[in-house]
């Protein structure tokens, strides 16, 4: 009984969305009921976070057929820790965006497809069967197609073709490799996926399904050389929408590589994951280097997405307990930090008039607190102590020492040292210098936008300075991924 | 049989993927429905084909397909289909609004 608490995150948000088209046109209503809604949301991921490390691993097993052949939802340590975090930006989201969006992009069925979004990544965050996280990736897209368009900008509208077209495609490569390792294994369980793999050894065939699978999920994270689609939808909806993406859609690339690759994908790894590590790398250098080419303000927010997930990558790629965890400290780090910085950086070119860096000047005297806010969140990305950027990398760097991956220890730690640059050039030329003259300050509305960015970004701070608490947690996550046996014996119950 | 429809399936495929990489908004849209329609193949030919047996277990059965591929594309089927129409809608306004249907142009520049 206790275990239909799985799927909890999935089913409030979804009802949640489906109830909140019926009065999508009363505003004041809509926003309430959905601000309560998410709330209520984050109070029950908050329970099954705690539930779950109390006591282990949830398992639901859909209309109580048994496991490999139903579908199951399983809410490891992993999965639940990333829907706690999925919740909580979601809280930041939906308090930022009355401010942000027009009523008529709110009436619009923001939240519906808000909602939709939410339950979507949540499933595919909890879901333990390589079809149904396809579902889950389809439905989470859906909601993405729709939100990329409101508003229907011309913008909007040119890039948001290339968004779904590259989707799309990724979409349909992903249905094909399930069949392929559907011939080869005959089930889609992902528990028993694995265990047949190991009873067969990794052969060639899989091991070129794997790569196929790498392509799939390497698409939706952003990996090099398949990033170039993300930089320009990624800024072209509401800030809002923004933080939403960067912060969540491609973290469930990044998750279903951890997943794929440590349960199924184990036994070749000097092929497969030592190939990560090259990936990692160029990804790391491609991301930055974008980062440090533009002017536009989101864009350089939006780049700074493809370093983070190298850093994810390099974490898998060296594939032991300590880099494992770094990551997953690393990952659950990033969503937070990118939702502020994109929310961050919404605030700005709206109260600025402008996103272009060069027609930025002195905006420290119109709004201080904004300022600084920009100033923490870049130390945190870059991973300065004590925030919690740093602890992530730190472990990630520890583990790739660990297993004589020098190169990519430098590369790492020289992208870090570009990243902070890159979110620095923001608050040199825009926040130092003269007084703008032309900007009148709106002091109640900047505040009104800064209060959910400063509360995604305590709770930053927190993950830093609260490491002693949190860091056991990841590493028993670690200790997790590195022996898939546990993840099958409580899906499989063998 | 299956030979049959592995190779189907791949002409689906290429030329799917010939389509998708035109510069007509209208001729990529039929590239990514292709590419569907080839890897719904796929799924049914990887569960393995045979005539005159149904998808279902029954005590009365003794000879079944596997139902797990027919429930698979099922869902695979509606899916495309949404996304689909999504993207007719979508490639019209897109077109409308820029003028455009022609990929080289609608590339986009650095200013906005």
């Amino acid at each position: 009984m206790i275990s239909n608490l799985t799927i909890l995150p999935v089913l409030i948000p979804l009802i949640a969305g489906i109830i909140a088209t019926l009065f999508h046109k009363k505003l004041t209503l809509v926003r309430i009921f959905s601000q309560v809604s998410t709330i209520i949301s984050t109070i029950v991921a908050s329970y099954v976070f705690y539930y779950v490390i109390q006591n282990g691993t949830l398992v639901l097993e859909s209309g109580d057929w048994m496991a490999p052949y139903g579908i199951v939802l399983v809410g490891d340590l992993l999965s639940v820790t990333l829907v706690l975090t999925t919740n909580i930006v979601a809280l930041a989201a939906v308090f930022y965006a009355p401010y942000s969006l027009s009523d008529e992009q709110e009436s619009f069925y923001f939240y519906t497809f808000y909602f939709l979004l939410i339950s979507g990544v949540s499933g595919a965050f909890i879901t333990g069967d390589l079809f149904n996280l396809f579902v889950f990736f389809e439905v989470l897209l859906m909601a993405s197609y729709a939100l990329i368009i409101l508003g229907g900008g011309k913008v909007q509208l040119r890039e948001s073709i290339k968004y779904v077209l590259i989707n799309l495609f990724s979409s349909m490569l992903f249905v094909t490799t399930i069949a392929f390792l559907y011939s080869v294994v005959g089930t889609v369980n992902m528990a028993q996926i694995g265990q047949r793999v190991s009873e067969v050894n990794q052969s060639g065939i899989l091991t070129t399904i794997a790569f196929l699978l790498f392509f799939v999920f390497g698409t939706k994270a952003a990996l090099f050389p398949l990033y170039y689609w993300l930089p320009r939808p990624y800024i072209a909806p509401n800030p809002v929408i923004s933080a939403l993406f960067g912060a969540l859609l491609t973290k469930v690339g990044i998750y279903s590589i951890f997943r794929v690759f440590t349960i199924i994908f184990v036994h070749e790894t000097a092929i497969t994951h030592q190939f990560f590590i090259w990936i990692a790398a160029f990804t790391l250098i491609f991301g930055v280097i974008g980062a440090l080419s533009t002017n536009n303000i989101k864009l350089i927010v939006a780049y700074n997405i493809i370093p983070a997930v190298g850093f994810m990558i390099a974490g898998i790629g060296i594939y032991n307990e300590t880099a494992l965890s770094g990551a997953v400290y690393y990952l659950v780090n990033d969503m937070i930090i990118k939702a502020a910085l994109f929310l961050l950086v919404g605030a700005i070119a709206y109260l600025a008039g402008t996103s272009d860096l060069r027609k930025m000047k002195g905006l420290i005297h119109h709004y201080p607190m904004l300022g600084w806010l920009l100033f923490i969140s870049a130390f945190v990305l870059a991973g300065v102590p004590p925030f919690s950027g740093f602890i992530g990398k730190l472990l990630i760097l520890q583990g790739a020492i660990e297993a004589n991956e020098i190169i990519i220890t430098i590369i790492g730690l020289l992208v870090s040292l570009l990243i902070l640059f890159s979110v620095m050039r923001i608050f040199i030329q825009g926040f130092w210098g003269e007084k703008d003259a032309a900007i009148v300050p709106n002091k109640p509305l900047a505040r009104k936008l800064m209060l959910p960015v400063a509360f995604l970004i305590s709770f930053s701070v927190f993950l830093g300075i609260g490491a002693e608490w949190f860091y056991p947690i990841t590493e028993e996550i670690g200790n997790n991924l590195m022996n898939p046996e546990l993840y099958i014996k409580s899906v499989l119950k063998e | 049989m299956e030979i049959i429809m592995a190779i189907l399936a791949g002409i689906l495929f290429t030329t799917g993927v010939y389509n998708l990489l035109q510069k007509q908004l209208l001729r990529i849209i039929i590239g990514t429905a292709l590419i569907s329609h080839g890897a719904h193949l796929f799924i049914l030919t990887m569960g393995k084909l045979k005539r005159g047996a149904p998808p279902i277990l029954d005590k009365t059965i003794t000879d079944y397909t596997d139902p797990l591929p027919q429930a698979l594309i099922l869902t695979s089927i509606v899916i495309s289909f949404g996304v689909t129409s999504l993207l007719l809608v979508l490639a019209y306004r897109a077109s409308k609004e820029n003028g455009t249907d022609n990929m080289e142009t609608l590339r986009g520049n650095q200013n906005d």
